[in-house]
């Protein structure tokens, strides 16, 4: 079956960045049908019966997310997540590369749904080309009455603020983007009160994905049942695989959900590269659990793959062939939590040092099988018992690969090097 | 030394783009990076009397972010991302390359003061075009030794993107 194109059907039109050649494809078509045909509370209602459920990594109904915020309380505001930085997702940064007005459209929907006058969009520091190309969609859709005061002809007013960051992954958990977009450090906040009654200053407050967000245009256009149609239960609509690693294509390929992922790596991404085998893959980004060959058959569906022990999270998967060593890939992933946490709880804090010191010694093969323990034991310490997720999942990936590949990571202790590189290169030189 | 007059107003005008001028924090330090290349200490008391909040507040925020140079780097500032993504498509190698080529170790400037350059392990969100950098902020993607060549050759006659544009590139000035 070929990609399901929904929000990138356009994306080889030239120019499609520009706000002319958007139009020309249909866009704001869908603003306008929302503030036509649309109440904002219908539009809550209409997006409820889509079942989209968000995609920037927990798969919450976006509909239920929208309708916490409390009655009656403004001004509320909106923040869209383009803090991108999970390892191995990038469709973010495609999506705005491609179609930075299909966002604006979106978020301006959301916008007038939630009845926000202040709509944020948080982008990742890196992604400085993206930003200026934001930066310019908005400054296009504001000349053009899309952004502003009176909305085409309605009451609906919207300013949209472009917030470019500066280094800081835990800036995409949604209550760190909301201290940062306050002007703190980013670091993340006690939950209850949800964003959703107490967020930016205080403010009720939404935040939602990109890619959550570009769907919007379409369901208003297609309608909500037209969406529930496509994908199966549970898991509707497409989403945008971010394949990277030992792949003979790599890139970004959008599919309807329940596809099978043995699909998505033979049809679009070409296979494991060099004729090799697939040994391992990870679903979801750098957080979550390490799935094996035997998986390939499951659908891309939130649910199943949760029940096969990781996720779909924000839409990545990164296959890794034969000659991969789990505990180097494990290290690294530990390295980029240590790197990144911000500090304020312990467990995240001291855990991740420890891990990332541990895991050095293993990868190195100056490990005893007594450390092997300390590691399990460390992460224990961890799951379940941060402040906020990105402690939680610097251990999920690591302890699933030790339960997976056991043989492989008890080969390193006191082997004094890594044993499957050194297999690697005696391959090589045979 | 202080800052221009355009920096200043830059700042001014994202105070009064926000709803609350602390959220101006963000923005304004770029602005401040843009033209010293760095958060020079005179940059972080601009930001904070023009928002109107304490230095030590705009500091505790320039020392979160990892963007935010503390001191003066070389003319550009170059990234090579070696998460795993990258990693599985040989980033180790690219790294070596490139620090072979500049002649200094990672979290360093080469001796002509062109680049600063580090191997990060935070995903900078190419996996797909693996392997990858970033020189000041531009992408860089698909990378194999004779493009980073051709690249850092190129990009190393350039003026840094703090300088005025066609003006002599000459490492930034010490302060302090």
């Amino acid at each position: 079956m070929a990609e399901y194109k929904l929000l990138t059907k356009d994306f080889a039109t030239e120019g499609l960045e520009t706000l002319r050649v958007y139009e020309r494809t249909g866009g704001y078509q869908g603003l306008r049908k929302a503030l036509r045909d649309f109440t904002p509370e219908s539009l809550v209602e209409e997006v409820k019966t889509s079942q989209i459920r968000g995609r920037g990594g927990a798969g919450f109904p976006t509909g239920m997310k929208w309708s916490f915020l409390p009655k009656d309380v403004f001004p509320r505001y909106l923040c869209c997540n383009a803090d991108e930085s999970e390892p191995a997702c990038f469709k973010d940064r495609y999506l705005i590369d491609k179609s930075p007005h299909q966002l604006v459209e979106g978020l301006l929907i959301a916008a007038y749904a939630l009845q926000v006058e202040t709509a944020f969009i948080y982008i990742r520091g890196e992604y400085e080309e993206q930003r200026q190309l934001l930066e310019r969609a908005v400054e296009e859709a504001r000349a053009a009455g899309y952004i502003g005061r009176g909305i085409l002809g309605s009451q609906f007013a919207c300013d949209v603020i472009v917030h470019g960051g500066a280094g800081a992954y835990i800036c995409g958990e949604e209550t760190a983007l909301i201290d940062s977009l306050e002007g703190h450090r980013g670091q993340p906040r006690l939950k209850p009160p949800f964003p959703a009654v107490k967020g930016l200053y205080g403010k009720p407050t939404v935040v939602n994905n990109v890619e959550t967000l570009c769907n919007l245009p379409h369901i208003v256009m297609n309608g909500g049942e037209w969406f529930a149609g496509i994908g199966v239960e549970r898991s509707r609509g497409t989403r945008l695989w971010c394949c990277s690693g030992h792949i003979e294509k790599p890139g970004v390929y959008e599919m309807e959900l329940g596809r099978p992922i043995r699909e998505l790596l033979e049809e679009h991404c070409g296979g494991i590269w060099k004729g090799r085998q697939l040994k391992a893959f990870q679903p979801g980004g750098g957080s979550m659990q390490v799935l094996l060959p035997e998986h390939l058959d499951l659908p891309l569906d939130m649910d199943a793959v949760m029940k096969a022990g990781s996720s779909l999270g924000a839409g990545a998967m990164m296959f890794m062939d034969e000659t991969t060593c789990l505990v180097n890939v494990s290290m690294r992933l530990v390295d980029f939590y240590h790197h990144e946490s911000c500090g304020k709880c312990a467990p995240c804090r001291e855990g991740t040092y420890f891990e990332s010191d541990l895991m050095h010694k293993l990868e190195a093969g100056r490990a005893t099988p007594e450390e092997l323990a300390t590691l399990a034991d460390i992460c224990d310490n961890m799951n379940g018992k941060c402040f906020c997720p990105l402690g939680d999942t610097a251990t999920w990936f690591v302890m699933s690969a030790f339960k997976a590949f056991r043989e492989e990571f008890e080969a390193h202790c006191g082997a004094g090097e890594c044993p499957v590189q050194a297999r690697n290169r005696q391959a090589v030189a045979a | 030394m202080s800052l221009s007059a355009e920096t200043r107003q830059a700042v001014q005008r994202h105070r009064d783009r926000y709803p609350h001028p602390k959220s101006a924090i963000l923005p304004s330090l770029w602005e401040v990076q843009h033209e010293e290349g760095w958060i020079t200490p005179e940059g972080m008391e601009l930001v904070a009397e023009v928002l109107g909040v304490t230095p030590s507040e705009v500091q505790a925020v320039a020392t979160f972010y990892s963007m935010y140079f503390q001191k003066p780097p070389g003319r550009h500032s170059l990234l090579v991302c070696v998460n795993v993504a990258c990693a599985l498509r040989g980033a180790d190698e690219t790294a070596a390359y490139i620090e072979e080529k500049l002649g200094c170790p990672p979290g360093s400037t080469s001796a002509d003061g062109a680049f600063t350059w580090d191997a990060t392990i935070e995903c900078l969100g190419a996996c797909g075009y693996a392997p990858m950098m970033q020189i000041d902020h531009r992408f860089h993607e698909h990378l194999t030794p004779e493009r980073i060549d051709h690249i850092l050759e190129t990009v190393g006659k350039e003026p840094g993107p703090h300088e005025p544009h066609g003006g002599p590139a000459t490492p930034p000035k010490r302060r302090r």
